[in-house]
């Protein structure tokens, strides 16, 4: 078994994973993501990889990478498909909806004035995000037709056009936290509430950790969302709203966890090593080329 | 091990870091990047948070 791990920095999560690796003895490459070249049509000495852990800390430079290995054949935890879905908030978005899981209403526009329009039909306050983002950048929580205006304009001026797909979130009035849940394969390891006076929850914003306890309710929705952007190794974001209960928020593809180890006891990087083990030693079954839609969406249509 | 902070010159002394590891300088607080580990300690500044940075 000889496993690639790629990664952009060595965080205290890639430090812990090595050390799981080392503890069972496994034979592995560090890949730097700032090093790796592809030649497309010659595999050659990727070919050794039973399987590699995608750890980039740049979601472009993990996307693509796994592109190219699902292609070539190779498995990556998590898939090319996984992470073109969670990667992007309005894909994730259509996928927890084919798979009728609750989600804050959601609007999306092309222009200023049909994202003011889009706000004023779900109600102030509104969130507005980036399509493709992480650690809370650029989310808006917007009161009122003002602050739309001045977000919106702010807005247009970024330069990229994906600044320009107004993703558009009904606020939920949660409990001053929301909830962080782990899925490995079919199994929701463990979770925490992240807690904050500021209306965003992110730890990498200033949000606390406590230990969430896992009722089948949360295992049955984080486990349904798992399986909605395709499986893998997982961080589900969970809203608790009072009127409607649980919704899932987001899915992480390349999760951190260096609050969730301390706080729950639980050996995350154990277990994801231990699911990419698994992935590896199952590689001949890796069909997975990757391919531009989850497979959810890939149904032949009905002959009419 | 000692080391140098690239930004502000503060003598750093880091145990059982790794290449590629981030540490912060206590001094002056700016992300390092481990870059060397043998034959002795080299950081430099670490990269700066991109757009598509995250989980």
């Amino acid at each position: 078994m000889k496993v690639g791990v790629l990664y952009s920095r060595v965080r205290v999560e890639e430090k812990w994973l090595f050390e799981a690796l080392d503890k069972r003895g496994v034979a592995y490459d560090k890949l730097d993501d700032r090093e790796v070249k592809f030649t497309l049509t010659e595999p050659g000495a990727w070919l050794q990889y039973d399987v590699i852990l995608e750890r980039s800390i740049s979601y472009g430079r993990g996307l693509y990478a796994c592109k190219v290995l699902n292609a070539w054949g190779i498995p990556t935890v998590n898939t090319a498909s996984v992470a073109d879905t969670c990667g992007d908030k309005l894909w994730t978005s259509a996928a927890l909806h084919k798979a009728g899981i609750p989600q804050p209403r959601l609007k999306v526009a092309f222009t200023p004035e049909s994202a003011i329009e889009a706000m004023e039909e779900l109600g102030y306050p509104v969130v507005l995000k980036p399509v493709i983002g992480s650690w809370g950048r650029l989310v808006s929580k917007i009161n009122d037709r003002d602050a739309a205006e001045a977000v919106l304009e702010h807005r247009e001026s970024l330069g990229n056009y994906q600044q320009n797909i107004f993703y558009i979130q009904q606020y939920i009035r949660k409990p001053g936290r929301d909830i962080r849940a782990f899925v490995v394969g079919d199994q929701t390891i463990t979770a925490i509430y992240r807690s904050s006076a500021h209306w965003i929850t992110n730890t990498a914003r200033g949000g606390k950790g406590s230990v969430c306890p896992v009722t089948p309710e949360l295992d049955a929705i984080c486990r349904k969302a798992a399986q909605a952007v395709g499986g893998g190794v997982l961080a589900i974001d969970v809203l608790e709203d009072p009127d409607e209960g649980l919704m899932v928020l987001e899915v992480n593809h390349t999760m951190e966890f260096h609050t969730t180890v301390p706080t729950t006891g639980v050996d995350i990087p154990g277990m994801i090593i231990d699911y990419t083990l698994d992935v590896g030693r199952h590689k001949d079954q890796f069909r997975q080329v990757y391919h531009p839609v989850p497979h959810e969406f890939g149904d032949e249509p009905d002959p009419a | 091990m000692p080391a140098v902070c690239p930004e502000c010159e503060a003598a750093l002394s880091l145990k059982d870091v790794i290449q590629g590891e981030i540490v912060v300088c206590p001094d002056c607080g700016v992300d390092l990047e481990v870059t060397e580990v043998q034959p002795e300690l080299q950081l430099a500044l670490a990269p700066q948070e991109a757009e598509d940075w995250g989980e």
